[in-house]
């Protein structure tokens, strides 16, 4: 439990920027603990950049960095995402 | 048909206001016309951006919570003490002005009548928002579903949209008030913050596999959510949006 | 497009003196929080500070040890990637240059590392000369844990970002090893005055 934290809903807006399709009930399958998720119940810290971290053992799915006309997404922590096209 | 909209690249849209209403002392709805809006799902949000004269911005997500309605689109701001955004929602903004926004945004977040219920609402302050644009839809198409709404306020003077609230009650739709700080003489509803006995008592249990939305203060959120999972909620019936500190 | 002017806004910003304030920077009067992850709490009993690497004897301090060494009140100013700037920031901390008395080391490079395992790489020399600090104490309180309590790293001259919260000790290397922002996306020095915020900025 932490204040900071707030659900994928709230990057939404960024991801959809970005990929066009809806990321929010995309699922994710976490490469540390195997847990699935939709992206919109990742718990999300901003720091520098923003990160999504698996609701089961915190393991950092997801970076995101916005740098004005350039956006670096990490998917370090995501072992397949799962997309409706 | 969930996930099978184009949505397309989000793009800033320019919104203007049609009007700036007081719901209660701290917070206000402001109503938009947004040219070309194409609707949007109870829950959705929008992404509001602010931009100074010198180039400096300001950006923060509100939900909608108005039911789908043409091109107009309300949102529920509380006006947060140090805010930078909400001040000027709430006390800048007159009719006529103009602001970016970017939505609807989110399909994690939504309901949408077909799903039906039982479903329980639960709300901290202004996080009621799009839980009032998934009450406001369930009325426009006439849904019955079993609805209830457990909402937590301050004080009877900080409940925002009592009056149609309690307009709406009835025909499957169930209200209950949580005051957490002044409740009124004579109050005899629940004066304290949700916990899981009063989970329990409003309901649906577990067994009636409710969809279970959840919104307010980032740390409302978590106790509320811990204590549904703990009554035996299933974690994927337990939809989550928090408002984070950051949020203003 | 370019953006709308929304009339009448400003946001919460504070005065940028003259030659205080990097480009891309606003003064703010708050002093936000932003983590990568949740807020880790090690008890005090368990919290150490460890010198690892290229060093012949590693170091290590338990909080008390910690304590115990020579302290120095700071005034800086501080400025976040995110576009924040905080001027006049006190810190009371112990000196890197005191942590690393007498060490001898090849190493070029620092890793700093914390607990919840966040990283963050700066060269040796921009840790030394009295550029840096573990701080414990923010504006005269013991540091809080939302702000990297019980200690931090303090390396005002780069973006904040390159001042690990709670910090657990440096990794000494002779090669260069990009931290958990300059893996993704964020540049692997970070001077505010160059405004090197990206790769490739």
């Amino acid at each position: 439990m932490d204040a900071l934290m707030l659900d994928g809903n709230a990057v939404a807006g960024l991801l959809q920027e970005v990929f066009a399709v809806e990321m929010t009930t995309a699922i994710e399958t976490c490469n540390a603990c195997g847990a699935t998720n939709e992206v919109g119940a990742l718990h999300v810290f901003r720091g520098a950049g923003i990160v999504m971290r698996c609701p089961h053992c915190d393991n950092a799915l997801m970076t995101i960095a916005e740098g004005g006309a350039r956006m670096w997404i990490g998917f370090a922590g995501v072992r397949t995402l799962q997309v409706t096209v | 048909m969930e996930g099978t909209a184009v949505l397309g690249r989000l793009s800033w849209q320019v919104a203007e206001v049609v009007d700036v209403v007081e719901e209660t002392p701290r917070v206000k709805t402001v109503r938009f016309e947004i040219p070309g809006w194409a609707g949007h799902r109870a829950g959705q949000h929008v992404d509001v951006r602010l931009t100074a004269e010198d180039g400096y911005q300001a950006q923060r997500s509100y939900s909608i919570a108005s039911s789908p309605d043409g091109t107009q689109v309300e949102l529920t701001v509380e006006r947060l003490e140090d805010g930078e955004v909400s001040p000027y929602l709430t006390d800048v903004l007159r009719p006529g002005d103009q602001i970016e926004l970017r939505g609807p945004i989110g399909g994690y977040f939504v309901w949408e009548p077909p799903q039906g219920g039982p479903l329980l609402l639960v709300a901290g302050g202004s996080g009621v928002a799009p839980l009032m644009a998934m009450i406001r839809l369930r009325a426009a198409v006439g849904s019955d579903a079993d609805t209830r709404l457990l909402f937590s306020s301050r004080s009877w003077e900080d409940v925002i949209y009592r009056e149609e609230l309690e307009r709406l009650e009835g025909g499957g739709l169930r209200v209950v008030h949580t005051l957490t700080r002044s409740p009124p003489a004579g109050w005899t509803g629940y004066a304290r913050r949700v916990d899981a006995e009063i989970l329990a008592e409003v309901g649906p249990g577990p067994t009636e596999r409710p969809r279970v939305y959840v919104c307010g203060p980032t740390l409302f959120v978590e106790t509320v959510a811990q204590a549904l999972v703990q009554l035996g909620h299933e974690p994927h019936m337990v939809k989550t949006e928090r408002f984070g500190p950051t949020g203003g | 497009m370019p953006p709308l002017i929304s009339r009448g806004f400003r946001g919460r910003r504070g005065d940028a003196p003259a030659g205080r304030v990097p480009a891309g920077q606003y003064v703010t009067p708050d002093f936000p929080v932003l983590s990568a992850g949740p807020t880790p709490h090690t008890p005090l009993d368990r919290w150490d500070f460890s010198i690892v690497g290229e060093v012949d004897e590693p170091r290590r301090w338990t909080w008390e040890e910690f304590r115990a060494l020579p302290t120095e009140e700071v005034t800086v100013d501080i400025h976040c990637v995110t576009k924040w700037s905080k001027l006049d920031t006190v810190w009371q901390g112990v000196s890197v240059d005191t942590l690393l008395d007498g060490i001898e080391t090849s190493a070029e490079h620092v890793i700093q590392f914390s607990d919840g395992g966040y990283t963050t790489n700066v060269p040796l020399e921009d840790v030394t000369g009295g550029r840096a600090w573990v701080a414990f104490g923010y504006d005269g309180e013991p540091l809080e844990p939302e702000h990297g309590g019980p200690a931090r790293m303090l390396v005002p001259h780069l973006y904040f970002w390159k001042s690990a919260k709670w910090v657990r000790g440096l990794q000494l290397q002779t090669y260069d090893e990009p931290g958990f922002w300059e893996v993704n996306g964020y540049h692997n020095y970070g001077d505010p005055w160059k405004e090197q915020r990206y790769w490739g900025d």
